[in-house]
């Protein structure tokens, strides 16, 4: 483009990204910290803040998966981690499973089933777009709540399920479920990087920013959307039995909870939607003030309020997210560097030429 | 017998339905907004409603006189101050503000008024009307009234006043009537407006006919979006075929069936109306926007 030579002498073209080191450094102390982080804080109300945070963090990095990429804002996510956690009640009684390790085993089950019941809802409400796919989602989670509360041979009607919990010790009760949980949530967040990193998340990607020019290029909308959907049931389901073995009780008020939904979004926004440690960050966050408040002031009302306020405070002034916010910052701040480097280049040789 | 009861009842009880899911599709239609807090704006009518009768002893119908200006002016504040700022993704990021705000006003209202259940009371409020071998309650008929008679004063300004004509211009394309020189913002904020304060006469009549505490908001909504949906987003004459169509339908399944499967009844017709028209009953073929 230019006919300066000034320019063209420079080594490398500059990176707008945040440098490597600095991303998996941070990523590596984060990493770090979340593993040590019960062994410091041995406190169980502390940990059990752990334990929901874990939790919420592989929730939300599953909702991102299908939310975040493909831009279609679901609110009704609470279907598969309320079928996580009826499948968690239901199956640990009728196997007649010990409290103890044992229970684990039903992750995978949960899994299973909260993404077999994906396919055919993800049918239904992929249909439409939009307002209406919002809509529809929520309505979706109604309709899983009339379930909950009306089959009660099954489900116990408003009277709920227990889930009976093992008899280990106060102080390293919460452990296995932090570990366990965290696992979880790092397979999620792995399983997210590489969606984004692979030509399917690309797909999902052209689907979020025009939807019909992306199925224009050949790519097959329908499939896409459908199994990015499956995919973040599946760990809604993990989190939603995580969340049914841990609390120890399952409500259909509390399991197909609309604020569950909201409490997702807020995460995911204030993160950075669509990003892929973005929601995760926001999970971290959110979830440990959640806990928190929740300990502090209890009840659940003032806890609404605080949510609905930040919520509208965060898309007011925050509508990117924590995340792409920095990623600004930095790439502003990298652009005036080249600046500065540029005009130091372009002034240099006509000061050296005055001066002869 | 008792199913043309129920049937007529149905229309009764839809006739309110009708009346909030206009306002709801009518605010979607100019500015693109699904109204997420209409439930929770509805309890706070009948909460407000509720303090002014159980205070001042005065008859809910009368309450109205100062309910309906306050939440007009709430809905404009709420336009003005949450909605307008919004500049990018404006679909997704109003829905998940007015969620925000209907989560907002559900814990507010929770701890002013605790959670038990509560009632607008007035002296006629157990009265009833016989027709014949069927009974009805007197508050169902006036409310089925009052909701019939607002439907008209809404058809009316749509289509007979200055006013009406710049809203469905807004609505059939935005750009063009700013250029014709309508001003957007201002009918935005007034459709608005209306909207929730149609949300102040909807809150008296379901706080008179149905005993009510903060979360029964996700009830109204629930219901309001599944008509809203299946009429068709934006259409108004769908919103109010469905709207009744619904009511009838889940007040016969309760009388045939168990009152229990009633609503279920409604969320399966919605799925299998879907199913065979994802647009809704009257709902246009979305076009492609750019």
């Amino acid at each position: 483009m230019s006919t300066d030579t000034t320019i063209s002498q420079r080594p490398t073209p500059p990176s707008y990204e945040v440098p490597k080191a600095i991303r998996y450094g941070a990523l590596t102390v984060g990493f770090l910290v979340l593993v040590i982080f019960p062994l410091v804080f041995n406190n169980p109300t502390i940990s059990t803040i752990g334990v929901f945070a874990m939790i919420f963090l592989m929730a939300v990095t599953g909702w991102n998966i299908f939310s975040g990429y493909t831009g279609y804002i679901a609110l009704g996510h609470a279907v598969f981690f309320g079928i996580g956690q009826y499948a968690t009640a239901m199956l640990a009684s009728y196997w007649q499973i010990p409290p103890g390790w044992e229970t684990f085993l039903l992750i995978p089950v949960s899994m299973f089933l909260a993404g077999l019941a994906a396919i055919p809802i993800g049918l239904i409400v992929l249909r439409v777009r939009k307002h209406t796919f919002i809509v529809l989602t929520i309505a979706l989670m109604f309709i899983f709540q009339l379930f909950a509360y009306n089959l009660r041979g099954w489900t116990g009607g408003s009277q709920g399920l227990e889930v009976s919990q093992p008899p280990w010790d106060g102080s390293i009760f919460n452990l296995p479920y932090y570990y366990v949980g965290l696992f979880l949530a790092i397979i999620a967040i792995v399983t997210s990087f590489m969606i984004r990193r692979s030509k399917f998340g690309l797909s999902l990607l052209a689907i979020r920013d025009d939807e019909d020019r992306a199925r224009s290029l050949g790519i097959n909308t329908r499939n896409s959307k459908l199994t990015a959907f499956v995919i973040s049931a599946i760990f809604l389901g993990a989190a939603g039995c995580m969340y049914a073995m841990f609390v120890g009780s399952v409500y259909p008020q509390f399991s197909f909870d609309p604020a569950f939904d909201l409490e997702l979004s807020i995460m995911a926004f204030a993160g950075g939607l669509g990003t892929i440690l973005g929601p995760s960050l926001g999970a971290l966050i959110i979830s440990g003030a959640q806990q928190y408040f929740l300990i502090t002031f209890g009840g659940a009302n003032v806890f609404l309020i605080v949510y609905g306020a930040l919520f509208i405070l965060i898309l007011r002034l925050l509508p990117g997210g924590v995340v792409p916010a920095i990623s600004d910052k930095w790439r502003s701040h990298v652009v005036r560097k080249e600046q500065r480097i540029l005009d130091s280049e372009l002034e240099g040789p006509a000061e050296a030429g005055a001066h002869k | 017998m008792l199913v043309l009861q129920a049937i007529i009842e149905g229309v009764l009880v839809g006739g309110f339905y009708a009346l909030m899911a206009a306002g709801l599709t009518l605010v979607f239609g100019v500015m693109d907004i699904v109204n997420f807090a209409i439930g929770a704006l509805i309890v706070l009518g009948a909460y407000l409603s509720y303090s002014i009768t159980t205070h001042f002893h005065i008859d809910p119908f009368v309450s109205l006189i100062f309910t309906t200006p306050l939440m007009t002016a709430l809905g404009m504040f709420i336009y003005v101050f949450l909605i307008k700022p919004i500049k990018t993704n404006k679909v997704v990021m109003s829905l998940l503000t007015m969620f925000a705000v209907a989560t907002l006003i559900e814990g507010i209202l929770d701890i002013c008024y605790n959670s038990g259940f509560v009632q607008i009371h007035a002296s006629y409020i157990n009265n009833s009307l016989r027709i014949g071998k069927l009974n009805f309650p007197l508050i169902y008929v006036l409310s089925f009234l009052l909701s019939a008679f607002l439907l008209s004063c809404l058809y009316l300004v749509t289509y007979r006043t200055k006013f009406g004509r710049s809203l469905r211009a807004s609505m059939q394309n935005p750009v063009a009537a700013r250029l014709v020189g309508i001003d957007t913002d201002r009918v935005s904020m007034i459709t608005l407006g209306i909207g929730i304060g149609l949300a102040a006469i909807g809150g008296m009549i379901f706080g008179t006919t149905n005993a009510f505490n903060a979360s029964s908001s996700y009830d109204i909504i629930s219901r309001l979006l599944v008509i809203v949906i299946l009429g068709g987003f934006g259409s108004v004459g769908g919103a109010l075929v469905a709207a009744i169509f619904m009511l009838v339908i889940q007040d016969v399944v309760a009388v045939v069936w168990s009152p229990v499967w009633g609503s279920t009844a409604f969320y399966m017709i919605l799925m299998l109306v879907l199913l065979v028209r994802p647009q809704g009953l009257f709902g246009k073929k979305g076009v492609r926007a750019q």
